[in-house]
């Protein structure tokens, strides 16, 4: 049985990690706040984007020499994944789902005979990728879950992936994330951003709406839009697995912080019954000497 | 009657209201949005976008090249980057010159999209300069 000093230690070491695990959670979920903030802000963006993209895409579906960025390159033989993860961890199972579900895409594409290549973006994957698969890792970026996300990171980003493309180094490009549900729950998701899925045109409303004029010309601007659009979706998926990463950090700081609380609660009782016994035992000590003489 | 204008950057919405008119530098010549406008999508080069009321102009924007869609009733302006004029630093944009600049003289001249990508943001640039410049006299 613990002495009475061992269990005040325990009790104190515990009660520092409650202060700090209910610190971070605090942190946590002013950072949420701000993230949420501005995915909403980058939100307006991106929807005129894809309205713009319907709009074209309707204009060129069906023809051939479409670019690469939209068409891809016509095989299905090598896939670039691109798992976001957070720099940091102590976020639940934020990263470990994003592993998980790499790892799994990994060996269903390689058991279809397919060549996978990684680009991981966040430190944690790229830890956890290196371990397994660090003969497919291409390229990683890090830090890309700090505080601020410029739009120039995504930007970069989708430079790299459009160049690779452009080079034919693949032919599917595929980007797992957590799509941020709500605080307390993001959900892996992989979506395809090589070749790109257009948005459907609701065919209903435009049959009698006017006819757009397109200048310079249809390709001109598809071209220039398609890469832009690549950088949008990137940035979107960015922003919301840091939002993802703050509402995970948040759910499993709290747990934390309970769990400390409970922990206290049974150490503490522990404390009390070991003392009781103490003095009892003293007692008993002293009575029996004293009837003794 | 109005039109709805809206300057969008990835980031946020810089100004979404309803105004008479709006001119917009497009690649192949400014050009206004009004209300009953045929449809019309541009590609924008480096510019002032102006937002005109009671046929007086009330707001600048600079905008770094980006997408504009025109209908009858709205203009969604989309820019890779939207700064009020009054906030455009020449210094700053001259700095940027200089670099695209030196990497151009040191781009390897046979690759020509590269080439013409630099072009446009020098062409960006220079009109920023132009834009700040052109103000800070103004307000001298």
């Amino acid at each position: 049985m613990a002495s009475l000093k061992d269990l005040r230690a325990r009790i104190g070491s515990v009660k520092s990690t409650r202060k700090i695990t209910s610190a971070m959670k605090m942190v946590a979920a002013a950072k949420l706040r701000r993230a949420q903030t501005r995915a909403e802000a980058a939100r307006p963006y991106a929807a005129a984007m894809r309205r713009m993209l319907a709009e074209l895409g309707a204009g060129t579906r069906g023809q051939s020499g479409l670019p690469t960025l939209l068409a891809g390159t016509g095989n299905d033989r090598i896939h670039l994944l691109i798992p976001l993860t957070s720099d940091r961890g102590l976020a639940g199972g934020f990263n470990a789902n994003i592993n998980r579900k790499t790892r799994d895409l990994i060996r269903q594409l390689q058991a279809e005979g397919k060549t996978v290549r990684l680009l991981p973006v966040g430190r944690k994957g790229h830890d956890y990728l290196m371990r397994e698969f660090s003969d497919l890792i291409v390229d990683h970026v890090h830090g890309s879950g700090g505080k601020e996300i410029p739009f120039s990171a995504a930007a970069e980003l989708g430079e790299r992936i459009a160049a690779m493309a452009e080079k034919g180094e693949f032919d599917v490009c595929t980007v797992v994330y957590n799509r941020f549900q709500n605080v307390m729950s993001q959900t892996p998701t992989e979506m395809q951003l090589i070749p790109l899925a257009l948005p459907a045109n609701d065919t209903a409303a435009s049959a009698d709406a006017p006819v757009y004029e397109f200048e310079p010309g249809e390709e001109e601007l598809l071209s220039s839009l398609l890469p832009r659009n690549l950088q949008v979706q990137l940035y979107a998926t960015l922003l919301e697995s840091a939002a993802g990463e703050q509402g995970a950090r948040m759910t499993a700081m709290d747990n934390a912080t309970r769990n400390a609380g409970k922990a206290i609660d049974r150490l503490t009782l522990t404390y009390n019954r070991t003392r009781q016994t103490n003095i009892t035992n003293e007692l008993i000590e002293i009575i029996s000497g004293a009837q003794a003489l | 009657m109005p039109i709805e204008v809206e300057i969008v950057s990835p980031e946020k919405v810089l100004f979404s209201r309803a105004v008479e008119m709006a001119v917009i530098p497009g690649l192949e010549g400014d050009i206004a949005a009004m209300p009953d406008r045929a449809p019309m999508m541009l590609l924008l080069r480096g510019g002032v976008v102006e937002l005109y009321e009671n046929g007086a102009v009330t707001d600048r924007f600079f905008v770094a090249g980006g997408f504009a869609d025109m209908t009858a009733t709205r203009c969604t302006i989309l820019a890779d980057q939207a700064i009020a004029l009054a906030d455009l630093s020449v210094a700053d944009a001259q700095a940027r010159l200089a670099g695209l600049e030196a990497s151009y003289d040191a781009a390897d001249k046979m690759d020509v999209p590269a080439l013409d990508l630099l072009m446009a943001k020098m062409q960006s640039a220079r009109a920023e300069i132009e834009a700040a410049g052109g103000e800070a006299v103004k307000a001298a």
